[in-house]
C-alpha cells in the first residue's frame, strides 16, 4: 500500500487527468460487454455465460475486415453485426431451448459453446496471438490536457461508448420497443396476451446484447492482442460489474464500470497489489448492503 | 512299430523338449530384449500451443522437429528414431505438471524435453525430481532452477539463457548509456512471476552496482497475459522516470508496447526492454519505436556465423517465419541430446545425464561458436548475448554490444555467494 502517492497523486492535476482518463478507457470497454451480459439476463432471466466469448468474435472478425479492406470503421462495423448475427444463431438454435431451465444446463450450454468457439478461432485465426494495427488516422500524439496525457485513441473509444451508452439507455427508457421489453421483463405471458410477437421481442434483445459485445471487441481489436480464450477474463469483470450494477440496469452497468475502471487507474498508485481485491470486497460490500446492486430493483 | 510305442513319449523325450525350449528362449529372449530397445526413443515434449504465448510452444516444437527430422534421416541411433510426443500445457502449471506425469506414465517416454516457461517449468521439475526421468528445460530462463542448490535434481538441466547472466550483461550495457545520458531515475515494469520478479531484481542489482547513484523510483507488476496494460503505463508516466527496464515477453510485450506508443510512452522515457529482439515480437509490433534498448532475443545476425544465418534462413524455408529465442533454446537441447545419444551410444537417462555434464557442443548460437553444459550446476554457459537499439527494418538490432563472458562468470561466482547458493 502507497497512500502518500496515491495522496499524491489526487493533489496534482496532471495525474488526476491521467489517471481520471484510464479508468474511464478500462471502464468503458468493460461497459460495453457488461451492459449486454446485464440487458439479455434482465429481459431474457438467461445468464449468457458465452458472452466473453462475443467479444471475442467482435474482435477477429474486426481484424479480418481490416485485413480485407484495411478501414478501421468497417472493421468495427464487421465485428459489431458478425457478432450480432452470430448471436441471433445462437440464441434461436441454442437458447431459445432452455429459456426456463435451470442455471446449470444453461451454464452447461454456454461453457460448451465458448469451448466451441475457442476450437474454432484456433482454427481459423490460429493458436498463436494476432494483432490488428492501429489505424493510421489515431497513430499522432497524445492530447495534453491540465498537464495529463490522454491517446486521442481513447478519446474516441470514449466518446462512442458514451455516446453507446446514451442511445441504448433512451432506446431502453424512452422508445415503444423499450417499453415493451420492459414490460415482457416484468410479465412475458400478459405482453404475448396482447398480440406482441415476445419470441421476435426476444431475439431483438439479444441481437442488442451481442451487437455491444461485438462493438467491444471491434473497438478493443487495435490496443489488444487477439487470442483464442481472450474473452474469459472481460468476462469475469462483466459479472462483476453486473452484480455492483445491478441485473438488468444499463446505468448501473454504466456507473459500476467506471467504479471497477477507476478503482485499477487509481489502485495502480496507491495498491498495486490489492487492486483486483479491492474490486473483489466492492462486490462484496455491494452484495450484503443491496444485494439488488446500486441500480437494481428489488424482486416483488 | 508296437502300436504302444508309436504313441509314447518318454521322459527323456520331455526333458529333450523343455531342454531345446529352454535354449530357444535363452536365444529369443535377447532377441525379444533387442526388439524393444530397437524401437523409437520417445521423447515427451510439454510446451505452451495455444493462448496468448502460444508462438513459445509452436517455435519450440518446429525447431525440434527440425533436429529430430535430421537425426532421423541420418538413421538414428543405430537404427532407433526419435519419436517426439508433444502436449500442450495452456500455459498453467498445474497443467504442465499433469501432462508430464501423462508423457511417462501413459506415453512411457524415456526422457522430458522441458518446453515450458518458467512458470511451468518449475512443476515440470518437481515431476522429474521424482520420476528420475532426464529432462532437459528449454525455456525456463529463471536463474534460482539451476542456481539453487535447495532445488538441484541430478537428472535436470537447463539449455536456456539464464536471468543471471542477461542481467549482468544488460547491468554492463545499461551503465554505459546511464553515463552517457545522465539517466538517473529508473522505474521498472515486469511480469508478476518468478521469472519477471527475479530477472527485474537482478537488473536492477547489476545497474546500481554498475552507476551507484541510479535510483529506481517505482515499479509496476503487470500479470502474466494481461489483456490492458494501460493502468501500468499511465503509472510509469505518473513516476516520471528517465528510464524504465521491462522483462514482458511475447504477445504480453507486443500489446505493452502497442498501448504505451498511444501514450506517447517510448518518447519520453528511455526503455530498456530485454526480450524485444525476437523476430516474431519485432515483426507483430506495428509501431515499432526506434531506439528502444534490448538484450538479443534470437537474431539471424547475431551472433554474426554463418551457421547462425543458415539455421535461421533454413527455419524460415520451413515454417515460413523467423525463429524465436525459444527455438534457438530448444533446437540446442535437442542437439545436446542428440549428442550425448551418439557419445554413450545410448538412450538410458543415466548414462545421458553423465554424458551431457560439462559437454561442449558445436553451435550457432555459441558466443564463439560453441556452447558448453556447465558441470557444477548443469546450465548451458557461453551462448551469444548482446545488447543493441531497435530498428523498424531488417537487421531490427543495431550497434550491438557483445556480452564478455569472463566478466559474467566473476560476477556470477559473487551473485551465488550473496543468494546463499555457494
Amino acid at each position: 500500500m502507497d497512500f502518500d502517492a496515491l495522496g499524491g497523486c489526487l493533489t496534482t492535476a496532471s495525474c488526476v487527468v491521467t489517471q481520471l482518463s484510464a479508468g474511464l478507457i478500462i471502464g468503458m470497454l468493460l461497459f460495453l460487454v457488461a451492459s449486454g451480459v446485464t440487458l439479455i439476463f434482465g429481459v431474457l432471466g438467461v445468464i449468457n455465460f458465452a458472452h466473453g466469448s462475443f467479444y471475442m468474435l467482435g474482435a477477429y472478425f474486426a481484424y479480418t475486415v481490416y485485413q480485407l479492406s484495411e478501414s478501421f470503421i468497417l472493421a468495427a462495423l464487421g465485428g459489431a453485426l458478425g457478432v450480432m448475427m452470430f448471436g441471433v444463431l445462437f440464441e434461436r438454435l441454442l437458447l431459445s431451448r432452455i429459456y426456463g431451465a435451470n442455471v446449470l444446463m444453461q451454464l452447461l450450454v454456454c461453457y460448451a459453446i465458448v469451448l466451441i468457439l475457442d476450437d474454432l478461432a484456433k482454427i481459423l485465426w490460429g493458436a498463436e496471438f494476432v494483432k490488428m494495427p492501429m489505424p493510421a488516422e489515431f497513430r499522432v500524439p497524445p492530447v495534453r490536457f491540465g498537464g495529463g496525457i490522454v491517446p486521442v485513441y481513447y478519446v474516441v473509444l470514449t466518446v462512442v461508448t458514451v455516446a453507446i451508452a446514451v442511445g441504448v439507455s433512451w432506446l431502453m427508457s424512452g422508445t415503444r420497443f423499450g417499453k415493451t421489453v420492459r414490460a415482457a421483463a416484468q410479465n412475458k405471458s400478459m405482453v404475448a396476451a396482447l398480440g406482441i410477437n415476445t419470441t421476435a421481442l426476444y431475439v431483438g434483445v439479444f441481437a442488442l446484447g451481442s451487437l455491444l459485445a461485438g462493438i467491444a471487441g471491434g473497438l478493443a481489436a487495435p490496443i489488444r492482442s487477439l487470442v483464442p480464450g481472450m474473452g474469459v477474463s472481460i468476462l469475469i469483470e462483466s459479472f462483476i460489474v453486473t452484480v455492483i450494477g445491478g441485473m438488468g440496469s444499463i446505468a448501473g452497468a454504466f456507473v459500476a464500470a467506471l467504479l471497477i475502471g477507476l478503482t485499477r487507474a487509481f489502485g495502480s498508485i496507491g495498491f498495486p497489489l490489492f487492486t483486483e481485491g479491492v474490486m473483489f470486497l466492492l462486490m462484496a460490500f455491494i452484495l450484503l448492503v443491496k444485494p439488488s446492486g446500486l441500480f437494481g430493483q428489488r424482486e416483488a | 512299430m508296437p502300436r504302444s510305442q508309436r504313441f509314447f513319449v518318454g521322459r527323456r523325450d520331455v526333458l529333450k523338449s523343455v531342454g531345446a525350449a529352454g535354449a530357444l528362449a535363452v536365444a529369443g529372449f535377447p532377441a525379444i530384449a533387442r526388439g524393444q530397445s530397437s524401437g523409437p526413443i520417445r521423447i515427451g515434449m510439454p510446451t505452451i500451443l495455444s493462448g496468448r504465448v502460444a508462438q513459445l510452444g509452436i517455435s519450440s516444437r518446429n525447431a525440434v522437429l527440425m533436429e529430430v527430422d535430421a537425426f532421423n534421416a541420418a538413421g538414428g541411433l543405430d537404427g532407433r528414431k526419435i519419436e517426439m510426443v508433444i502436449r500442450d500445457s495452456k500455459g498453467q502449471p498445474a497443467e504442465a505438471a499433469r501432462v508430464t506425469r501423462e508423457l511417462i506414465n501413459t506415453d512411457q517416454c524415456e526422457i522430458i524435453l522441458d518446453a515450458e516457461a518458467s512458470s511451468g517449468g518449475f512443476a515440470v521439475h518437481e515431476v522429474i525430481r521424482e520420476s528420475g526421468h532426464l529432462c532437459l528445460h528449454t525455456n525456463s530462463e529463471t536463474s534460482a532452477l539451476t542456481a539453487d542448490p535447495k532445488l538441484h535434481v541430478p537428472n535436470a538441466f537447463r539449455v536456456a539463457r539464464q536471468g543471471i547472466h542477461d542481467s549482468i550483461a544488460g547491468g554492463l550495457y545499461a551503465a554505459e548509456i546511464v553515463k552517457a545520458k545522465g539517466l538517473k531515475r529508473w522505474m521498472t515494469a515486469s511480469p508478476d512471476y518468478a521469472y519477471g520478479r527475479d530477472t527485474t531484481a537482478e537488473f536492477v542489482e547489476y545497474l546500481k552496482y554498475f552507476t551507484p547513484g541510479v535510483e529506481v523510483v517505482g515499479d509496476t507488476w503487470p500479470k502474466l497475459f494481461q489483456a490492458d496494460y494501460t493502468e501500468n503505463i499511465t503509472k510509469i508516466l505518473q513516476g516520471r522516470p528517465q528510464a524504465f527496464y521491462s522483462c514482458l515477453w511475447g504477445g504480453d510485450l507486443v500489446t505493452f508496447i502497442e498501448q504505451g506508443a498511444l501514450y506517447g510512452l517510448f518518447d519520453q522515457v528511455t526503455t530498456f526492454a530485454v526480450n524485444m529482439a525476437d523476430y516474431t515480437t519485432l515483426q507483430q509490433i506495428k509501431q515499432l519505436p526506434k531506439g528502444i534498448h534490448s538484450g538479443n532475443r534470437y537474431l539471424k545476425s547475431f551472433p554474426a556465423l554463418p551457421s547462425n544465418a543458415m539455421w535461421g534462413e533454413a527455419y524460415r524455408t520451413k515454417h515460413g517465419a523467423y525463429p524465436t529465442n525459444w527455438a534457438w533454446q530448444s533446437a540446442t537441447g535437442m542437439q545436446f541430446l542428440i549428442a550425448a545419444m551418439r557419445k554413450t551410444g545410448s538412450a538410458d537417462g543415466k548414462k545421458l545425464a553423465a554424458a551431457l555434464r560439462g559437454m561442449t557442443i558445436e553451435s550457432p548460437f555459441g558466443a564463439q561458436g560453441k556452447i558448453t553444459m556447465r558441470p557444477e550446476d548443469q546450465t548451458i554457459v557461453d551462448y551469444a548475448i548482446g545488447w543493441g537499439t531497435t530498428a523498424p527494418k531488417e537487421p531490427y538490432v543495431e550497434q550491438m554490444h557483445v556480452a564478455d563472458w569472463k566478466r559474467i562468470y566473476e560476477l556470477e561466482v559473487a551473485w551465488k555467494k550473496s543468494k546463499g547458493y555457494a
